[in-house]
């Protein structure tokens, strides 16, 4: 543990607000480098929100966030695409009218550089970085188990098939942190137990994995540590076990406070 | 169904020759073939069929790829023709060379394709087609109004007496004689724009599969997903729009060459609803729907304008409706019939069909199993 102690990802009072709603507000955590890093929460906690912060969808209104030592405030979500930040979507967001292998080569656009002239010309550049960017894709697809013709559609690939492709998308974009948005949610057990292997190879090959799930048993086994978010607030962090007994952690799941389950809808993601 | 037949699965190349060599030899004849079948006035339509079919192809870009609905797309033509015609014509005098016209003019039709763009990049669906209609019409107008106080454009009445296009000295504007064959102009027009049709079929099929022609797809598919994938969808949008109004403003400059006149009345929303309508029927995003339904779009009113009022002559006597408006109810009609029998256009992307077969190849291998079990 002496490289993974650096923090690759550091929040320090982040706040986001949405009108007079705090959807975050002054939440601090650090993510080291090559862990599994879980974000649990009830409903409405601010999960989603903080993700998008993370990624870019979302500008913060307070704080500070670093990535790998820089400071990223107000970037557009391709500028941290590009110094290494992917994600996946709570709500499926596939390329649904392209192929499986498509969809994966457009997650390698960023790491690529042919501009219309190559694509008209197709010099041996341009051909050499074509057959790279296929092979990777293909390889990723096999990476994450999607087994089906690459020529499918996204939208004909099975749920689970989906969640994955979404996974061999982000990976395509050689992440350094990849940022999942309850990858399993809607698997069935055998599905899950297939992700927690993904992911555990994810992480042995040195990616930094931050999580959102609900599933608990996923969590419990999978994450290093565990930060709990509820109304907006970071209410506990550390390793699952410490966290899963924190009183504070019972009462936001359990409703130990009289506190009205939140209303607002920011779990819902980045519609427009 | 029954059985996929194995060249659509996997073409034989011999096969492919042979087709590529027929359509070429067609495409080569056609002109003459025309001409001594149907008339002169017929080569004249194929002539602006092709042209249609490159701003189709242009469109498509936009429309078809990167998703971004343009009802404005005409004015990119108009910038091109009015290039080609203020540059080549007694307007001001100046008559400079056909390949310093054309370029200058799709240059000049990209710039405002970035123009019209830059301020709609946060626009989607609706919005940007009220925008870009919007955009469509104020070039028209401008156009209309350009002759007051100094007269640039001549307004109404249009510019004519556009130099002919001339390659070299080699004028299209009149008859030649080449290798024993007579070639009017209207001929030598025809292979001008077959080979920038082809350009244009060319540089399409290879931006469709390339990493550019991917990010536009992602957009159209996704936007919020491209952009976290890390596509800039700014520049990405930005050039679909540049390609496309280039592909327009060349088309434009090649119309105004050939008809030796224009006017803003050609730029019109009904051509630009045309042009959306021939990549919308024929196959969004698929090069050979495009094509196919800018063939048919552009030939349909012609067939109409002839073929409508000798019929109504001989079955009622005398002519009930108007051509002109019966076009644009057939219009109507098959565009409905289209959207509802077959809503990815007439001949929709390979992708999509070969995607059906495969599935389809899997049931059918199925089916037969259990038949041939049971038999």
């Amino acid at each position: 543990m002496t490289a993974a102690n650096k923090a690759l990802l550091e929040l320090s009072g982040v706040g986001k607000h949405f009108g007079g709603l705090a959807a975050l507000s002054d939440v601090s955590l650090h993510i080291r480098r090559g862990e599994i890093y879980g974000l649990i929460g009830p409903n409405g906690a601010g999960k989603t929100t903080l993700f998008n912060v993370v990624t870019g969808l979302y500008q913060l209104d307070e704080g500070t966030f670093t990535f790998d030592g820089v400071a990223y405030a107000h970037c557009k979500p391709h500028v941290l695409a590009e110094v290494g930040i992917a994600r996946t979507f709570q709500n499926i967001r596939l390329f649904a009218n392209m192929s499986a292998l498509e969809n994966v080569m457009v997650g390698r656009h960023v790491r690529t550089r042919t501009g219309i002239w190559g694509a008209l010309t197709r010099h041996a550049a341009a051909r050499n970085e074509e057959r790279a960017i296929t092979q990777r894709a293909r390889e990723l697809l096999r990476y994450v188990g999607i087994e089906r013709p690459h020529q499918t559609l996204a939208k004909h690939l099975s749920y689970g098939e989906q969640r994955r492709l979404e996974i061999a998308r982000a990976l395509a974009t050689e992440p350094a942190l990849l940022a999942l948005d309850e990858p399993a949610a809607g698997m069935n057990a055998t599905e899950t137990e297939s992700l927690k292997a993904l992911l555990q190879t994810v992480r042995a090959s040195g990616i930094t994995v931050l999580l959102i799930e609900h599933d608990v048993k996923l969590i419990m086994g999978l994450c290093d540590r565990v930060a709990v978010l509820d109304y907006g607030k970071k209410i506990a962090e550390g390793v699952p076990e410490e966290v899963r007994r924190n009183p504070a952690v019972i009462a936001a799941y359990l409703g130990g406070e009289p506190a009205s389950p939140s209303s607002s809808g920011e779990e819902v993601g980045v519609e427009e | 169904m029954r059985n996929v037949p194995d060249s659509l699965l996997h073409p034989g190349k011999r096969n492919a020759w042979l087709a590529f060599t027929a359509l070429a030899l067609v495409l080569l004849a056609l002109p003459f073939a025309t001409d001594a079948l149907l008339g002169r006035g017929w080569v004249r339509i194929a002539d602006f069929a092709l042209l249609y079919i490159m701003l189709a192809l242009g469109l498509n870009i936009v429309v078809g790829y990167a998703g971004l609905l343009d009802l404005g797309y005409v004015a990119f033509f108009a910038v091109g023709a009015y290039c080609y015609a203020l540059l080549g014509s007694p307007q001001f005098g100046l008559h400079l060379p056909f390949w310093v016209v054309l370029p200058l003019g799709a240059l000049l039709a990209c710039v405002f394709g970035v123009l019209l763009g830059a301020p709609t990049l946060r626009l989607r669906g609706d919005y940007l087609a009220i925008v870009t209609l919007g955009f469509g019409e104020i070039i028209r107008i401008f156009l209309n109004n350009l002759n007051a106080p100094a007269n640039i454009t001549n307004g109404p009445q249009g510019i004519s007496m556009i130099d002919p296009i001339r390659i070299g000295g080699f004028s299209l504007g009149s008859t030649h004689e080449l290798l024993g064959f007579t070639f009017p102009s209207v001929h030598l027009h025809y292979y001008l724009f077959l080979c920038c049709t082809l350009l244009v079929v060319f540089v399409s099929l290879r931006l469709e599969d390339s990493r550019i022609g991917r990010a536009w797809m992602a957009i159209r598919e996704d936007e919020v997903a491209a952009e976290a994938m890390g596509i800039n969808t700014r520049n990405i949008k930005l050039l679909a729009f540049a390609m496309g109004a280039t592909f327009g403003g060349a088309a434009g400059g090649l119309f105004a060459g050939f008809q030796g006149f224009v006017s803003p009345e050609s730029f019109g929303l009904t051509e630009s609803v045309m042009i959306l309508c021939m990549v919308v029927l024929g196959g969004m995003g698929h090069i050979g729907g495009v094509v196919l339904g800018g063939v048919l779009l552009a030939l349909l009113p012609e067939a109409l304008r002839n073929g409508a009022g000798p019929v109504q002559q001989a079955l009622f006597g005398k002519t009930l409706v108007d051509p002109e408006s019966l076009r644009m109810l057939l219009f109507g009609l098959a565009l409905i019939v289209v959207m509802l029998v077959r809503p990815a256009g007439l001949w929709p992307s390979v992708q999509r069909r070969r995607e059906l077969i495969a599935d389809d190849g899997v049931v059918q291998q199925e089916q037969d199993t259990v038949y041939d079990s049971s038999k």
